[in-house]
């Protein structure tokens, strides 16, 4: 069963990425979904990373209770632990919530309500034209709101440290600024790729094989989230396997 | 013309088309009649390809529509106009957005050009001037018109109607029929609806195609329907009173 709906999701994305009909119309569709994923989210993703940053080094700085560790760890730890982890799956999980169900119950409307049949009959690639503005928009606007997730999450690391009286703004400086690698920015942006992947076809899938009128259109949004967010998990993990 | 020959489709152990076959001319207003679940509606998605029939054929003008690969099923959509139960309107495009869009998707017309070719549609459906309106501030019947604005808008050889005239009030159901009856006319269309109304029988049904339980019970016009013997036709006809009424002042 699960291989049946798999071979489903897959001939689905085979069929997104057929050739558009016409560019000019898909442009605009991408530019008003990045618009929508993008500055739709912007809100809620900063409200959250600046709170998921203050958290971090105020726990961070409660566990270190040794006088044989310096301080400027909390920093170092803020900065790594926001930028492999924090940032982008705490992030892809609320965009699951917010664009995935948005993107399912959207096109499962479309569905039970035929709209989606009157694009078959017209000969357009109901797919193309429906989902593969979803996906470029996600791929191109969730790495970027990842990426202010992090500034915004040590930002508000900082303010909570110093704050509160926890660090010193100098030692959190120094902590940001010793021993980083930069290769774990790019680890951060495998996974906002991949997971803005996963919201935004699993999404899309849920709402396009939509049966039936609104309760299954609120199911599908349902299922929709729990499946992203369970695929974002498991990605997460094999993504850290391989790189890390 | 539109050809169907022996079609069948099974949904699981449920045979819905047992072998119809039958032919739709232009320029003449076809009706697929039967009660709810004679398989009316499954013909017509059948004939369209938003269903794949287990066996038969869909023949437009010489084209096997079912032995076609979808690059060439595309082509002959190009010239398929559909409107639908529920009109299927894009909620978030405007009237004109919505007529333009296979015009905007298909054609290389210039601005200028699509809005005349929107304004002509908009005028022939007596929706002139209603270009910015989006579909939630429109009425049941105004839908319907927009819906039929939109699968002419490409000047289509085959029209098909699911239930145009459901939910509406008598009025607006014979302004509907009787639009869709001229346009055919006028352009020489292939038009195809799916009814269960008897009054777009009487009204419009030049050729009637009667479906009992998957099968084709009867084929004839509005004139020869109601002098026919066949007892499942007479039980759907004269299911209304008023019908019956019509039928004894005649």
């Amino acid at each position: 069963m699960v291989f049946h709906y798999f071979g489903k999701y897959i001939l689905l994305i085979q069929a997104v990425f057929r050739k558009p009909e016409k560019y000019i119309i898909y442009k605009n569709e991408i530019f008003r979904e990045m618009v929508s994923i993008g500055l739709g989210s912007l809100g809620i993703i900063s409200i959250i990373s600046i709170f998921i940053g203050a958290v971090t080094t105020v726990q961070t700085a409660f566990q270190l209770t040794s006088d044989l560790i310096p301080k400027s760890i909390i920093g170092g730890i803020t900065r790594d632990s926001t930028i492999l982890e924090l940032s982008p799956t705490i992030c892809s999980l609320v965009l699951a919530g917010k664009v995935g169900s948005s993107i399912a119950s959207q096109i499962g409307t479309m569905r039970v309500t035929e709209q989606i049949d009157a694009l078959e009959i017209m000969g357009i690639n109901a797919p193309g034209y429906l989902i593969l503005p979803k996906i470029l928009g996600g791929v191109i606007m969730i790495p970027m709101l990842v990426i202010v997730a992090i500034a915004l999450s040590i930002t508000g690391g900082y303010l909570a440290g110093t704050a509160s009286g926890a660090i010193s703004s100098a030692e959190f400086i120094q902590g940001l600024t010793t021993d980083f690698i930069p290769f774990t920015l790019f680890v951060a942006m495998v996974k906002a790729l991949i997971f803005a992947f996963i919201i935004t076809t699993v999404s899309a899938y849920q709402g396009y094989y939509t049966d039936g009128g609104a309760i299954e259109v609120g199911n599908s949004s349902t299922k929709a989230v729990v499946i992203s967010c369970i695929a974002i998990l498991i990605s997460d993990y094999v993504i850290a396997q391989l790189l890390l | 013309m539109i050809e169907v020959k022996d079609i069948f489709k099974k949904f699981g152990d449920n045979e819905v088309l047992k072998g119809i076959t039958a032919n739709f001319k232009p320029g003449v207003t076809s009706l697929i009649i039967g009660s709810s679940g004679s398989g009316k509606t499954t013909l017509m998605k059948n004939m369209v390809g938003l269903h794949e029939p287990n066996s038969g054929k869909v023949i437009y003008d010489e084209r096997d529509f079912t032995s076609l690969d979808t690059k060439e099923r595309i082509e002959i959509r190009k010239e398929i106009g559909m409107l639908f139960q529920g009109s299927a309107l894009f909620d978030s495009m405007t009237v004109e957005r919505n007529i333009r869009f296979p015009l905007d998707m298909f054609t290389d017309q210039g601005k200028g050009e699509k809005l005349d070719r929107v304004n002509d549609v908009l005028e022939r459906v007596n929706l002139a001037g209603k270009n910015k309106l989006f579909p939630s501030e429109l009425s049941g019947g105004m839908m319907k018109r927009v819906g039929i604005a939109r699968a002419i808008a490409m000047r289509p050889k085959y029209l098909f109607c699911d239930e145009p005239n459901s939910g509406l009030d008598p009025k607006s159901s014979i302004m509907i029929d009787e639009l869709v009856s001229e346009i055919t006319k006028e352009y020489d269309i292939t038009t195809v609806i799916v009814t269960h109304d008897m009054n777009s029988v009487m009204g419009i049904g030049e050729h009637i195609l009667f479906l009992h339980q998957g099968e084709k019970w009867w084929e004839g016009s509005k004139d020869e329907i109601t002098s026919t013997d066949n007892k499942e036709l007479n039980e759907f006809v004269f299911a209304t009173k008023l019908m019956e009424t019509l039928l004894k002042k005649k």
